[in-house]
């Protein structure tokens, strides 16, 4: 499936978006946080332009489940290191172990449900994370109304990230070709969610 | 009916020049390799805003302009002169209006030393260093590279990638009215990212350069030593546009930026070293044209 002109343009604006975030969204926040977002918002950044410059097809590379992982992983860390101290080693220790976990699993053969489940629990988690936290320290007051907008990005990030992971293990949610023509939208709607987040909760 | 024939064979003085010069010019154009000129026309504009100067004149901006695109276009239009033999020999490039015949050698020539001198006369009227550094890019490019080491060893897109540097080396010498290192730095980043992508070229058209007898890195060391040097270079640019960066006085969020776009660059670089495909090598020659531009963005954004 061929990218179209409207595809080339929406990645751009997401590969914008990613930028603007690691260069400037980031200001006044503490070390670790900063290299997470840094992180998750630069695998999205080269992603987006991977894609816009090879198609689709870069998504077809094995690399693909393991990589985006690394994006709800850090963002996830990101807000926990940020907002829930109590918790912040304990997930920095599930972060990395959950990374390490999905590597393996796709790097070595494995004829068991062993990946399929390490990436569901890994995406689960993950997702829940950048989807709830926002939602809940809004809510609460904690930070302003708009920050609840990292967490419809973490829900569609979440989304992408799980049709991705399930068409590579073989077991799609929806087509290939939906998926394709649903995804430079759904990046860039994320990146701009989460953008819009950080800058205005 | 006679009207007509006669309406048809009356043929307007002013509208054949136009024509004319609207043929010549869509000839013309090509050869100047506007992508190519264009980039590094944007290297030499943020090495003169990477200057910070105190005193900005749009004027100074304008003539740098000009005559830095005036002299690249030249240049590598007197390249495609000289190369004219070699290029109808290779696949990717014998449909140039220099080897299929459809200009001439002469208005080539002609072409290019009137680009070429317009270009450094301007520059030199500029500045003198500036016009001095201008001079030696276009020296090294079509004297050092082209006519005399291109057809006699690989080593010669040292010279080629020199003279790659210059525009951004001139740029700051004329905004900072001297030669900095940060200059000399920034002029390195653009030496070591240019092998990143000429020689992924050399690799993809590896059978074209070899019709042609020309030496290459892939047909003199092998492709495992040329992936290795691109691996190695694209490590060295990145190093380079970062210490560049941060001599410039860039804030902590570009540099971070700029960090993310040269890992993009060392990943793609390790990638074509231990796992490469035509894919992977074409990714990398695509996305070292959008480091470089996006790096000259940064340092521009940076300034204003």
């Amino acid at each position: 499936m061929k990218l179209t002109s409207s595809d080339r343009i929406l990645l751009l604006f997401t590969a914008l978006l990613a930028s603007y975030q690691v260069a400037v969204g980031m200001d006044g926040f503490s070390a670790l946080p900063i290299i997470a977002y840094t992180t998750g918002f630069g695998v999205l950044l080269i992603a987006a332009l991977l894609i816009f410059i090879l198609g689709f097809d870069v998504l077809d590379s094995p690399i693909v489940v393991i990589v985006s992982t690394v994006i709800p992983l850090t963002l996830s860390l990101g807000l926990v290191w940020q907002h829930f101290a109590s918790f912040r080693i304990s997930y920095l220790v599930f972060a990395i172990t959950s990374f390490l976990a999905v590597a393996l699993t796709r790097s070595i053969p494995m004829q068991n449900k062993l990946p399929v489940i390490t990436i569901a629990v890994t995406h689960g988690i993950a997702g829940m994370t950048i989807f709830l936290l926002p939602i809940i320290l809004s809510i609460q007051g904690l930070t302003k109304p708009l920050f609840l907008l990292v967490g419809a990005g973490g829900a569609l990030i979440g989304i992408g990230g799980l049709l991705l992971s399930f068409l590579k293990t073989g077991r799609p949610i929806l087509s290939r070709n939906t998926i394709m023509r649903l995804f430079p939208s759904l990046l860039l709607v994320t990146t701009a969610l989460f953008v819009a987040g950080f800058k205005y909760g | 009916m006679t009207a007509l024939a006669t309406q048809s064979k009356t043929v307007n003085p002013s509208t054949s020049l136009r024509a004319s010069l609207k043929y010549k010019t869509k000839l013309y154009w090509p050869l100047t390799k506007p992508l190519q000129s264009g980039l590094l026309l944007a290297t030499g504009l943020a090495g003169y805003m990477s200057a910070r100067c105190p005193i900005f004149s749009m004027g100074t901006l304008l003539g740098l302009a000009g005559s830095l695109f005036l002299a690249i276009a030249g240049s590598t239009v007197l390249n495609m002169w000289w190369d004219r033999d070699i290029d109808a020999k290779m696949g990717r490039t014998k449909k140039r209006p220099t080897s299929s015949g459809q200009v001439t050698e002469r208005e080539v020539l002609r072409l290019g030393l009137i680009l070429s001198i317009l270009g450094v006369g301007w520059a030199v009227a500029i500045g003198a260093s500036f016009g001095l550094i201008v001079f030696a890019g276009l020296f090294f490019d079509v004297v050092i590279y082209s006519m005399w080491l291109k057809r006699r060893t690989c080593w010669g897109i040292v010279w080629g990638g020199i003279s790659g540097a210059m525009p951004i080396l001139a740029g700051r010498a004329l905004g900072l009215g001297s030669i900095d290192w940060i200059g000399l730095t920034l002029a390195l980043g653009v030496l070591f990212w240019i092998p990143t992508h000429t020689l992924t070229f050399s690799m993809k058209f590896e059978k074209d350069y070899a019709d042609a007898c020309v030496p290459t890195f892939p047909s003199t060391y092998g492709l495992g030593v040329t992936r290795a040097t691109i691996a190695i270079s694209s490590v060295l640019a990145a190093l380079m546009m970062v210490i560049a960066g941060y001599g410039i006085g860039m804030t902590w969020g570009f540099l971070r930026l700029l960090g993310v776009l040269s890992a993009g660059l060392l990943m793609l670089a390790v990638t074509v070293t231990f796992n490469p495909s035509e894919r992977v090598n074409f990714s990398l020659f695509k996305y070292a044209s959008i480091y470089m531009l996006a790096a000259m963005i940064l340092v521009v954004l940076e300034v204003i």
